[in-house]
């Protein structure tokens, strides 16, 4: 089996590894600790109040907006990577290519700023 | 047939290989975390001029060891309108991209798990799928603190990543590398990387206090007013494994920081002592790098106050990724500029972090003047 493969065994190992002691914690937690469940300790916590409804309703849309410019973000610096590790080989028209990607973002960035979306309130 | 090391089969000795590094790193992990937990309550308490736990053991070495025998007897409550299968696999989701992390960091000449080629990336990748973890955790509590704690933390986590991932992209293009390996290579004896891009350090830690949520960035977990956040619903080992995590992430960040721009395990004498001796001092040397920035995060928890959620915001989108995008943009062209020779980038480096120091007070003035103007026209 090539080297490549193998580190990515490596990889999925952990994972398992990682999955396989939470697992774990939790069968030893399970044969020592006691269980008691009353119909009280089973609902939500809520300060000592009876809680009211679900959780699952409406919230601030703040998240959403965060999250829209996010992607945007994150996709743009899944594409500087390959440029990053290339730059000498790409020399000055990767930069230049990179630099108007980055100008047509930073501008989608400044019309957000300036509509007050990275603005909490 | 060829002979792998010890006169195994190589096949067979990969299989070793592989059941001694899980071993290993498992057992680091763990007792990292574990004993991660004392020293900050000792560093907390030194700073807060009391004492900490000494009731256990020899000057309480043993309190974390009761804590987890006791966390591990403490009933597991699952309450009744908990999203059932999220809420269970939560706890996994957050620990183990935190184990995998540790696969790429090299601890000492030879001694990495696998060096990815992609390994920034990859790293990167983990980072990101805590706040998967937490957001379900949030979520599948179905209780108000939990999800306002869950999205808090989803939103300071994503945002948080772009200057995260900036900086990262910044020591990239200065090796030219993702490979952890090849950046540790790239530093030999005072060439750190620190020296070059300082605000890149700069960023990507004020970022790594924020993936990690502590302070002054641990508003999830506020406990004045979120009680505690999206672990609010968890009890018993539960709530150990997410703890346990957190600490974990801790020290993947400062390692991230110590092999990225402290060179890793270059040290005096490793690459003189010896091939038994060197790496064994390589781990050391290592260690105390990853563990001095561990300190760093403890000090930082006991000197600053919370961010307010708008405030933490405005720090990442105004502040951190303008920087970080015009710190890659200079670095990358003064790079071509000058090749094979570093000084002018460092130059720059160095102009551009004593200008993001000056910017906040500037900031924070501004955004204080934008404030009272609001108070006044309330009023």
């Amino acid at each position: 089996m090539p080297d490549y493969n193998l580190s990515y065994v490596y990889v999925l190992a952990f994972f398992g590894a990682g999955v396989g002691i939470v697992a774990m914690m939790m069968m030893m937690s399970r044969m020592l600790a006691p269980r008691n469940p009353t119909r009280e300790k089973l609902t939500a916590y809520e300060s000592g109040e009876e809680p009211i409804g679900q959780a699952w309703g409406r919230y601030p849309t703040h998240f959403y907006v965060f999250a829209l410019i996010f992607v945007v973000f994150d996709v743009e610096v899944i594409f500087l990577f390959p440029w990053a590790v290339l730059l000498r080989e790409l020399g000055w028209r990767g930069v230049i290519e990179i630099a108007l990607f980055l100008a047509i973002l930073v501008v989608g960035l400044y019309y957000a700023w300036r509509k007050r979306a990275l603005s909490w309130y | 047939m060829p002979e792998g090391p010890f006169g195994l089969d190589p096949a067979i000795w990969a299989v070793v290989r592989l059941v001694i590094a899980l071993a290993l790193l498992v057992v680091v992990v763990l007792n990292g975390a574990l004993s991660q937990v004392y020293i900050e309550r000792k560093v907390q308490a030194f700073i807060q001029n009391r004492y900490g736990p000494i009731h256990t053991g020899p000057w309480g070495l043993l309190q974390t060891v009761a804590d987890a025998v006791k966390l591990l007897g403490k009933e597991d409550i699952r309450a009744r309108l908990t999203d059932r299968w999220f809420f269970l696999s939560a706890p996994g989701i957050v620990f183990s991209p935190m184990l995998a992390s540790w696969v790429v960091i090299p601890f000492a000449p030879g001694l990495v798990g696998a060096d990815l080629n992609i390994g920034l990336l990859y790293l990167a990748t983990l980072g990101s799928m805590t706040v998967l973890g937490i957001v379900i955790a949030g979520w599948a509590s179905n209780n108000k603190y939990s999800l306002i704690g869950g999205l808090r933390s989803g939103g300071q986590l994503i945002s948080y990543e772009v200057p995260q991932i900036l900086s990262l992209v910044t020591v990239a293009m200065l090796v030219g590398s993702l490979s952890m390996v090849d950046i540790v290579d790239a530093q030999p004896g005072w060439q750190l990387t620190v020296f070059i891009l300082p605000l890149a350090f700069l960023t990507y830690f004020i970022a790594g206090l924020a993936e990690t949520n502590r302070n002054p960035f641990d508003l999830p977990e506020a406990e004045s007013e979120l009680v505690a956040g999206f672990l609010t619903e968890y009890s018993g080992m539960r709530y150990a494994v997410f703890f346990m995590a957190e600490y974990g992430e801790v020290s993947v960040v400062s390692a991230i920081v110590a092999t990225l721009w402290f060179g890793g395990w270059h040290g005096p004498f490793v690459d003189t002592a010896g091939p038994l001796l060197g790496p064994v001092l390589g781990v050391l040397w290592f260690t105390l790098k990853t563990y001095a920035f561990v300190l760093v995060f403890m000090w930082i928890r006991a000197t600053l106050p919370r961010f307010r959620i708008d405030q933490l915001m405005a720090l990442c989108w105004k502040l951190l990724i303008p920087a970080t995008l015009t710190n890659l943009l200079v670095t990358a062209v003064l790079l071509l500029a000058f090749p094979g020779s570093l000084l002018p980038v460092a130059i720059a480096n160095w102009i551009m972090l004593g200008l993001f120091v000056l910017a906040i007070p500037l900031f924070q003035r501004r955004r204080l003047a934008s404030l009272r103007a609001r108070l006044r026209a309330a009023a």
